[in-house]
């Protein structure tokens, strides 16, 4: 079905001085329709470009992206994007915003009306429809974020930090509705977080990328994304691999970013 | 002198109401808890607000002084007036052979702006005529002249003397007391004195108030305010001046955003048009538009065409920059969110992109309007056939400083009215503006 191929991606970035930056070296990957995998890795290891390369924003140097055996050549509706924040239309309703995407695409409120009033059920927001985007909350605002990515019915869902700027109470609810949106819709999920534990209770795949040149360092299957489905995340949090595996990837990303500032420092 | 008496009664009204209020209202003035430690403002945490009290007393201060300083008819306190009634004096006049006689100079002193007040019939006032006064005996005679306010009189008492100047007669003396050449004495009611060449003068106490010529009474204004409503000036009623100053503005203005948003969103989105009119932009923006206003009126002469002009591009260049900034302002992951929720290019100028401007284009058009009114004045100033402006330049060509009071009282009300108007349609149009 919708299958997402990462071939041997390359990216370099000239800098103005002559320079350059290898923010990607020879990335390959094979997603499955359905997957959820969760990126981890210590800054400048080129997780955000992969994203935005994948989403079409920047071309590759190198390598191709193939989405249900067809390449990407830029942008596109079948691969929602959620951010961190602050790409929500300010000018329009929740309502608005979440009917965008079909909007776009010619569909006419009548018809779309009952997918986006269901959606806003799913995400919580049913009482809120014709609020405007600056009278909600951080969390709120992340809810219309993916009701607005899903009512496009997106194949991909890319999602860059979507709960980064959120406070610990509201991201762990949102990562319970994240999973729930997961199972539910069996999207293929691509979620970028700087959060360990979050890598680990919604990556059912856990990738761990190295900086300088960014590429991939290890990949984990895990168990707790599906155990999380439905379930209390702090319960999942005591299954017995939990913790060694969180303390393995906290050691290795710790020795990566101490490696960085060695090199800093060295050439300083 | 009134200047610094103007400070000090000003500064004393601003420490004063407070020192007086603040015990008075003792709840209203203070800040409580945690604020009442901030002396910083920052953005909307500010901790200074303003004291409506204070606005509302800093008006009725000005007022106050204005009626002080004023010969105005409003009963509130005012400084020491001119003299105004009859008054007189006694001179000798002494003769080469000694002899001397007295005679008194009745002086009847009127409002210097007799000639613009209007009776209850609406004609204008008329000088009155001088004290009916005997000559009296001896051969120096008594008599009697009038003088205006705020004036200044050479009194040839030896016009119906005996023996005039030239045969002899000299004032040694007013009321008794020796006087010289050069020399003055005062009394209470003005400043009688000697010219150097010996003839009496008499100046009106002037007290501390202003005349009408530097400062009409506010009813005076008021009144004047209520004569150009109904008669005009210069051919046109004060609407009609205000009209056409008014259409002016809107007309330079709405050209101005007609050519300048299209060519910021241009600039925003194209580096052609960005490295295109960079220059322009950049050399124009820092040039005053009073400063074109000759050139306009070389081009255009001094009707409609050079002030629609002369506005146009002191909007022109403000809501380029503005529209330029709106655009260029777009967060990315906007626009990143919105290509991959399939909108197209088209889509993404018209939905995101003009409405995530619209803040930064607010901003400039109330910059733009408040440039604009006060250029047209200014232009207006220089050369116009109608407009506020030139009626106030005419009006102080004939020292009629009422119509200018009215012209710059009414300049800075509607300068306020549009800066309001342009607000409210901001909250209106742009509710999230400032709250993202």
């Amino acid at each position: 079905m919708s299958e997402l191929l990462i071939d041997n991606i390359s990216m370099r970035f000239e800098l103005p001085n002559g320079g350059h930056v290898q923010a990607l070296q020879n990335v390959s990957l094979d997603i499955k329709s359905g997957e959820l995998m969760s990126v981890l890795g210590p800054s400048g290891c080129g997780k955000t470009t992969l994203l935005n390369i994948v989403a079409g924003f920047l071309a590759p140097t190198e390598g191709n992206i193939i989405l249900n055996e067809k390449k990407v050549v830029g942008p596109s509706a079948d691969r929602g994007m959620v951010f961190q924040q602050g790409a929500l239309f300010e000018w329009m309703t929740v309502r608005e915003n979440v009917s965008f995407g079909p909007d776009m695409a010619g569909i006419s409120r009548a018809e779309s009306k009952e997918k986006v009033e269901h959606l806003l059920e799913v995400v919580g927001l049913g009482d809120f429809k014709e609020k405007a985007i600056y009278e909600l909350s951080g969390g709120m605002q992340q809810r219309v974020a993916l009701a607005r990515c899903l009512a496009n019915d997106p194949d991909v869902i890319l999602m860059d930090e979507p709960l980064g700027a959120l406070d610990a109470l509201t991201r762990e609810k949102m990562q319970g509705l994240v999973l729930d949106l997961w199972r539910e819709t069996g999207k293929t999920i691509i979620l970028i977080t700087h959060s360990v534990e979050e890598a680990l209770l919604l990556g059912e795949r856990l990738l761990v990328m190295a900086p300088r040149p960014g590429r991939v360092h290890k990949e984990y299957r895990l168990p707790f994304a599906d155990l999380g489905v439905g379930n209390d995340l702090r319960e999942v949090k005591k299954h017995k691999d939990y913790n060694s595996t969180r303390e393995e990837i906290l050691e290795m990303i710790w020795s990566m970013e101490e490696e960085i500032m060695g090199r800093t420092e060295a050439s300083s | 002198m009134s200047g610094l008496l103007v400070l000090v009664l000003y500064v004393t009204a601003f420490f004063g109401s407070y020192a007086i209020l603040s015990r008075l209202l003792k709840r209203y003035f203070q800040r409580d808890g945690f604020n009442s430690l901030k002396t910083v403002t920052f953005g909307d945490e500010s901790a200074v607000k303003a004291n409506r009290i204070a606005s509302v007393i800093s008006i009725l201060t000005v007022f106050w002084l204005w009626v002080a300083f004023t010969n105005s008819v409003i009963p509130l306190p005012k400084l020491p007036g001119p003299f105004q009634g009859d008054v007189s004096f006694t001179y000798t006049a002494t003769l080469e052979d000694g002899t001397s006689d007295d005679g008194t100079v009745t002086v009847r002193v009127y409002r210097e702006d007799i000639q613009q007040t209007l009776d209850s019939e609406g004609n204008p006032g008329k000088e009155p005529s001088a004290v009916d006064v005997e000559p009296g005996d001896g051969f120096a005679k008594n008599d009697s002249i009038t003088a205006a306010r705020y004036s200044f009189k050479v009194v040839n008492v030896w016009k119906n003397d005996d023996v005039s100047k030239k045969d002899g007669s000299k004032i040694t003396a007013i009321n008794g007391q020796a006087i010289k050449p050069g020399e003055k004495i005062k009394i209470p009611e003005g400043m009688i004195g000697l010219t150097d060449k010996g003839t009496p003068t008499f100046a009106p106490a002037t007290g501390l108030r202003m005349q009408r010529l530097y400062l009409p009474a506010p009813e005076v204004v008021m009144q004047r305010f209520i004569r150009l409503n109904k008669e005009g000036y210069q051919g046109f009623t004060l609407w009609e001046h205000t009209r056409f100053s008014l259409q002016r503005v809107l007309i330079g203005f709405l050209l101005g955003s007609l050519i300048g948003i299209p060519l910021g969103y241009a600039m925003g989105l194209t580096n052609w048009a960005r490295g295109w009119f960079d220059p322009i932009v950049e050399f124009m923006r820092p040039v005053p538009p009073l400063a074109l206003i000759p050139l306009m009126i070389i081009w255009f002469g001094i009707g409609e065409t050079s002030k629609v002009i002369l506005l146009f591009l002191a909007a022109l260049w403000i809501m380029i920059i503005a529209a330029r900034s709106g655009v260029s302002g777009v967060a990315i992951a906007k626009v990143h969110a919105a290509y991959s929720l399939g909108a197209s290019k088209w889509q993404i100028l018209t939905k995101v992109i003009v409405p995530n401007s619209l803040p930064e284009i607010f901003t400039g058009a109330r910059v733009a309007m408040g440039v604009c009114w006060g250029t047209v004045v200014a232009a207006e100033l220089v050369a116009a056939e109608v407009g506020l402006g030139k009626m106030i330049v005419v009006a102080s060509k004939f020292q009629l400083t009422d119509i200018v009071l009215v012209g710059i009282i009414l300049i800075g009300i509607i300068g306020f009215l549009i800066d309001v108007g342009v607000r409210a349609l901001e909250t209106w149009l742009v509710p999230w503006k400032g709250k993202v």
